[in-house]
């Protein structure tokens, strides 16, 4: 690298969030991702707003299985790691024993709403006061690219070959619209990460989601859209531009629901 | 001060659990173990405890996961068709290296089947669920018993790091008899700085990770972690409890568990009157097994005589091992009860005369 190329690094790349530093594997962890992954802007969003709100030495994180199991142990914070889908039980268990701590889980969309489901409407029905974040990338990626729970009609998976055809595999689930309409339900947002804008959007719905559970209000949720390339086999850049064009407009983004208390 | 009242072997549970500190538990309405979760439900809340109605089991076992990982007492109880739906749950438990408490009060299989009692998860709780671990698992015949057996399943765990299954049934688990409350003490135990609270509560100021895979920077190999297992199972076979009865010069010995270890001690009793030498093993561990003792006395010539209330026998299997083919093993199974109808239970005419057949 010449003189020139070495002060440009310097400028590009930020250095990133303590909370993500402190072991020598948190580095190698990243290089599990796949080019143009997204799930490692999601721990960067959560390490910052952690950051922010000073909780990270007051926080019980609690991982899942699939391409979000990896990203639990690029954290320096304390964790557990609970089977497939098992997220909301173990995070109930923690949070009714720790109150004070700030408990969450990370979750893909297949681990959250398929095998997860159980769990994931027992925490809403109980109104849990938890973080639930779900990766949405419209697919079981760790496992080579199948059907998930979020797969858009007529996509392509390896065991959707024709793409997904309602009559045989219903329609994409929108959980961050039925997390809303649960009473126990403090705040309910879905975010992508395609656009700079979107980036900042998102990372304003977590941090919203965690002041929720320090205000004690209730279950917080937000759903992340993040692009899954390789699984899409698309390009990085062409797999944004399909979040644009195709996947907001199936999971639009925004807001559902936003209290402060509940009656 | 100690306490002293009538109560069912259900509720002998959550009293020795409450007695050994447990102030978590997580639960779903199955019978016959209803009284264990209603009497948690009444009794946590008045004493800052946690008491969690789930979803269903797969959720209360994980919601144990959870609360082990925090670091305290906690146990969840249910009966077979749960205990099958937690098999995922304790072996994560087990591979992760947590303690806690299982209560499972058996009741008639396969499948959902009907509520009335039954010894049918034996081997589903001694040779363990998914990847081959073992849980200690301890069997009381008594209400006494079982509220004393619960708080050393609490021991257990702690000393271990590990499940520790408590095996009642139906039957032992509404059976009414007098019940003592007292604090029992096993000896001090290691700190708990492993659970996780935030890493702002732990001395080194490190946060703490916990999960039932095995960590290639911090465990070495998988076969490292595997052996490190091996040795806690080696060391758990020194927890092997059984009671001897009238077993000193027996020609038979009867082995059982449960509410079949009170009918075998009443064979036994009216086998002696009859001047034939009938012994009883009764296993207080299902694992470990007391191996070492049936085959020493295999050895000298005894027969042996499993009952058990499950259908052509499952500890039965374990007796014949241990034996090793030098003693010859019989079964009185549920074909022994007194009535066809599920709710039949093995009484000890029929098997005296099993008894009488084999002396």
């Amino acid at each position: 690298m010449n003189e020139e190329a070495k002060g440009m690094a310097k400028e590009i790349v930020a250095e990133k969030p303590a909370l993500l530093r402190g072991e020598p594997w948190m580095d190698i962890l990243w290089d599990l991702f796949c080019p143009g992954c997204q799930i490692p802007m999601v721990a960067r969003i959560i390490a910052e707003s952690f950051e922010e709100l000073g909780i990270g030495d007051k926080a019980i994180m609690v991982g899942a299985v699939g391409c979000t199991g990896i990203l639990i142990a690029s954290f320096n914070i304390d964790r557990v790691s609970p089977a497939h889908g098992r997220g909301p039980d173990v995070a109930t268990a923690l949070k009714r024993i720790h109150p004070e701590t700030t408990v969450f889980t990370v979750q893909g969309d297949g681990d959250c709403i398929a095998i997860g489901a159980g769990p994931f409407l027992g925490a809403l029905t109980r109104g849990e006061k938890i973080t639930i974040i779900m990766v949405n990338n419209t697919n079981f990626g760790t496992t080579g690219g199948q059907l998930g729970p979020t797969t858009l009609l007529g996509q392509v998976t390896t065991t959707t070959p024709r793409g997904r055809e309602p009559s045989s595999e219903g329609y994409p689930v929108h959980t961050a619209e039925l997390a809303a309409t649960f009473k126990g339900v403090a705040y309910s947002a879905r975010g992508s990460l395609h656009t700079p804008a979107e980036f900042r959007r998102t990372k304003k719905y977590v941090k919203t989601a965690f002041q929720r559970q320090l205000d004690g209000v209730g279950l917080s949720f937000v759903e992340i859209i993040t692009a899954c390339p390789v699984n899409w086999h698309l390009t990085p850049v062409k797999a944004l531009e399909w979040i644009g064009e195709e996947v907001i407009r199936e999971f639009p983004l925004g807001e559902f629901k936003n209290v402060t208390s509940i009656e | 001060m100690t306490e002293r009242f009538l109560a069912e072997g259900n509720e002998a549970v959550a009293w020795g659990a409450i007695s050994a500190g447990c102030n978590c538990f997580f639960g779903y309405p199955i019978t016959p173990q209803n009284e264990i979760i209603e009497l948690f439900a009444r009794e946590l809340p008045k004493r800052g405890g946690v008491f969690v109605q789930a979803q269903c089991e797969t959720a209360t076992i994980n919601m144990l996961y959870g609360a082990a990982a925090a670091g305290v007492r906690a146990m969840t109880s249910t009966s077979s068709p749960g205990w099958a739906l937690m098999q995922e749950g304790t072996s994560d438990i087990a591979s992760a290296n947590l303690p806690c408490v299982v209560v499972l009060v058996q009741r008639v299989g396969p499948g959902v089947q009907r509520v009335e009692h039954a010894q049918m998860d034996y081997n589903s709780v001694t040779k363990g669920g998914v990847g081959g671990f073992k849980n200690i698992a301890l069997a009381p015949a008594s209400v006494q018993e079982t509220h004393d057996l619960m708080q050393l399943a609490f021991h257990l765990a702690d000393k271990y790091r590990h499940p520790v299954v408590v095996v009642t049934d139906g039957l032992m688990g509404h059976v009414v008899e007098p019940l003592e409350l007292k604090t029992l003490d096993f000896g001090p135990l290691p700190d708990k700085d492993w659970a996780v609270k935030g890493a702002g509560k732990h001395e080194d100021g490190k946060y703490r990770e916990i999960g039932p895979s095995y960590h290639p920077l911090k465990d070495g190999t998988y076969l490292a972690y595997l052996e490190a297992f091996r040795e806690k199972y080696r060391a758990m076979d020194s927890e092997l409890r059984y009671e001897e009865y009238r077993m000193e010069d027996a020609n038979l010995i009867l082995v059982a568990y449960g509410y079949c270890g009170r009918v075998a001690a009443e064979v036994v009793d009216m086998a002696r009157e009859r001047g034939l030498k009938a012994g009883l093993l009764r296993l207080i561990t299902l694992w470990p097994f007391p191996h070492q003792i049936i085959g020493d006395k295999a050895a000298q010539g005894c027969k042996f005589l499993a009952v058990e209330d499950c259908m052509g026998g499952l500890m039965v299997d374990d007796v014949r091992m241990a034996a090793c083919g030098k003693g010859e093993v019989h079964l009185a199974d549920i074909t022994f009860r007194h009535s066809p109808a599920e709710d039949g239970m093995i009484m000890p005419g029929k098997v005296l005369e099993e008894v009488k057949r084999l002396l």
